[in-house]
């Protein structure tokens, strides 16, 4: 019942048109050992985009390089044609639920306002304005009635959607999103993924790191399959297959022999 | 004004000690929810060599030569904690510890050193280590009372930046203000802190003043701006109390006064505030406690009856206990309770619901086999915003969704009934 719509090929890098996402041969390293090398791809404007592969396959790593929180050893990374330091209005971020903690003394909105903190700038309080907007975000994830709610009385799934308000109210053109599917209920999954498909009506372009490999070619244009190496990039239809999950997961057979199934039947699941 | 309190150096001391409480209660707020809270203690350790350093350099006993002095000291000793973290498989703790007491060695090593030469005597260095607020001039509670304006406009300027900083720094990161520049201002802010509370409680014990404080006070609020305050309250409380308490019982040492009265207020926070305290934390288990020991005797009696197939089924405590596999005390304890609500009636120790008792059963035994229901078949029904603490499932669940539910309970043969003599009221 989804309607599968043609992936866009990436355009012809111009003068006028820059890809949201542009990485050149990007190594990372932690401590001399390099946790990601040889990471060379560009994406489209207004795709959703997965990010798969097994534990500690980079995924995050990929998403904090982007975004300029990890070192890099080699390479760069280019959002809409600049360096990140010079187009950070442009991205939104949610990092994953697990990276804060909860029982913070704070409220589920004044977690949303702080998406306006970056186009506050230093010093300069949230106004009315920013308010208003931070409450529409909070609406549009079906969370007006907690906006006052403190944070640690959510459900996991709750926290989940405040963060993706706050990254709605950072109004941006490119959203990074790590893992926004863990551990969330049915009903927040189903929030997400209807607010993906707004954002990519509004032409915007989202990169989410996924774990659950049976809803990609359902949930994701594009895919790019990570094992420390890069494996594939490309439209899900192109590149999502057999071979590139058995590079990309090695030996464990059982997924992929799993997810050859769900491609079998090319019906895409409903739910989970 | 009484007579010790016109005592103008009583009233140095007073103002030194409130506003050490202060700032180090609002600089605390952060720290403690940054996890820096042994940072604090960390740099107050750290400033005893650096103050030494300082007079043995300059020679002069002044509180801004020491300030400098403990700055660089702090900072070395953030550095050297943030070197080893970085550099090594230390993890913080340890860290932490090592420098902590590595420069405390090092600044009693100098301390010793000032003693035995001859300007020693008078420098009085030793205070530092447990604070002697009776020392407390005029020029010191003036550069105290600087520190302390720069600390308390910093954190009010800068309370956004500090508030993402300590709940989210790789977002504060991403979104372009530098966590490292952020921690090291907040470090620099400590370091001016542990210097207002040098003299007054001492390298030793200023850590408790960063962390008790700001501490007592979240148990208050849910709201970081009202923690700052009343971190600063409880602080300044706590100062002016030690101050009073240590010039009325003579030969009582501020510092410690200070340090305990904070002890007393967060004590006090820990039992008695609303909602995090102890008590109310107690108060609401009891409540829940009762409330289903009330519903688990009402369902008990209605359960028996429907199993019975007679409503007016009358049943001893004893048996009802053996049948619902209950505590039979508490059970009778319960129904004594329903009697008194007129929801029951015992005629020779056995007991039958009355009509009103009935309807009020009917009411938790249908709204316990919904929710039975609805946990059942979460997945297929798709629901959103489930209110776990819901008290009737009609309140938080939409029409159709309780309707589809009460099909359900039908389709399982587990729909409770009504006895047609006792009709419910009208919803």
């Amino acid at each position: 019942m989804s309607v599968q719509i043609e992936p866009r090929m990436p355009p012809v890098a111009t003068a006028e048109v820059a890809a949201p996402l542009e990485v050149h041969d990007l190594t990372v390293a932690y401590h001399r050992r390099p946790v990601l090398w040889d990471i060379d791809f560009s994406v489209p404007e207004g795709c959703l985009i997965g990010i798969v592969g097994p534990n500690g396959a980079g995924k995050s790593t990929l998403i904090k390089a982007a975004l300029g929180l990890a070192p890099l050893a080699s390479g760069w990374v280019k959002i809409y044609g600049k360096p990140y330091a010079e187009q950070r209005r442009l991205i939104g971020y949610v990092p994953q639920r697990e990276s804060v903690d909860w029982d913070f003394p704070t409220d589920a909105l004044d977690v949303v306002l702080m998406g306006r903190y970056g186009s506050l700038g230093w010093f300069k309080r949230p106004g009315r304005a920013d308010r208003e907007l931070a409450l529409e975000c909070l609406r549009k994830v079906g969370m007006a009635d907690y906006a006052r709610r403190q944070i640690s009385q959510l459900s996991g799934g709750q926290q989940q959607r405040v963060f993706l308000a706050r990254a709605l109210a950072q109004d941006a053109s490119l959203y990074f999103m790590d893992e926004p599917f863990a551990g969330v209920d049915a009903a927040t999954e189903k929030a997400i993924i209807a607010l993906l498909n707004d954002l990519k009506e509004q032409r915007k372009t989202v990169l989410v790191v996924h774990h659950d490999l049976q809803t990609v070619p359902e949930y994701f244009d594009w895919v790019i399959m990570l094992n420390m190496r890069q494996i594939a990039v490309g439209p899900t239809a192109e590149v999502f297959n057999n071979e590139n999950l058995q590079k990309t997961y090695g030996g464990r057979l059982n997924i992929i022999s799993d997810v050859a199934d769900a491609l079998a039947k090319d019906v895409p699941r409903r739910g989970r | 004004m009484p007579d010790w309190l016109a005592d103008s150096n009583t009233q140095w001391v007073l103002a030194g000690c409130v506003l050490l409480g202060i700032s180090s209660g609002v600089l605390g707020s952060f720290a403690l929810l940054r996890r820096r809270s042994l940072m604090g203690d960390a740099l107050a350790h750290a400033a005893l060599p650096g103050v030494c350093a300082a007079f043995l350099i300059t020679g002069t006993r002044s509180l801004p030569v020491f300030l400098i002095g403990a700055l660089i000291a702090g900072l070395l000793g953030a550095g050297c904690i943030q070197a080893i973290t970085r550099h090594s498989r230390i993890k913080e703790d340890a860290a932490l510890g090592l420098v902590l007491s590595v420069f405390f060695g090092f600044g009693i090593v100098l301390l010793t050193l000032i003693q035995h030469s001859d300007r020693g005597s008078q420098a009085g260095l030793d205070k530092f280590i447990f604070g002697q607020a009776a020392s407390l001039i005029g020029t010191d509670v003036q550069v105290m009372a600087g520190c302390a304006a720069v600390v308390c406009i910093a954190s009010a300027a800068l309370f956004k930046e500090f508030k993402l900083l300590c709940f989210d720094a790789e977002f504060a990161r991403g979104i372009g203000f530098s966590a490292t520049f952020l921690d090291g201002l907040l470090m620099l802010l400590i370091v001016l802190a542990v210097v207002i509370g040098l003299q007054a409680v001492g390298v030793v014990l200023m850590a408790a003043m960063l962390i008790t404080p700001a501490a007592a006070a979240r148990f208050w609020t849910d709201r970081l701006d009202a923690m700052v305050w009343n971190a600063g309250l409880i602080g300044g409380l706590s100062g002016a109390l030690g101050a009073l308490l240590s010039t009325l019982a003579v030969r009582m040492p501020t510092g410690p006064l200070i340090v305990l009265a904070a002890t007393v207020m967060f004590l006090i926070s820990l039992v008695f505030a609303p909602r995090r305290g102890l008590l109310s934390k107690a108060a609401r288990l009891l409540a829940i406690r009762s409330q289903v020991a009330r519903e688990n005797a009402l369902r008990a009696l209605y359960e028996y009856a429907e199993a019975a197939g007679a409503w007016d089924v009358k049943v001893s405590r004893d048996e009802l206990a053996a049948v619902k596999g209950q505590n039979p005390v508490g059970l009778a304890a319960q129904i004594a309770r329903l009697e008194r609500e007129g929801l029951v009636v015992t005629h020779d120790g056995r007991s039958s619901l009355t009509p009103e008792g009935l309807r009020t059963a009917y009411e938790v035994v249908r709204n316990h086999r919904l929710w039975e229901m609805f946990l059942m078949y979460e997945g297929q029904l798709g629901a959103d915003h489930v209110d776990r603490d819901a008290d009737f499932i009609e309140h938080h669940l939409p029409r159709a969704t309780v309707a589809e539910l009460e099909r359900l309970l039908r389709v399982h043969g587990l729909e409770p009934e009504l006895p047609p003599s006792v009709h419910p009221v009208a919803a």
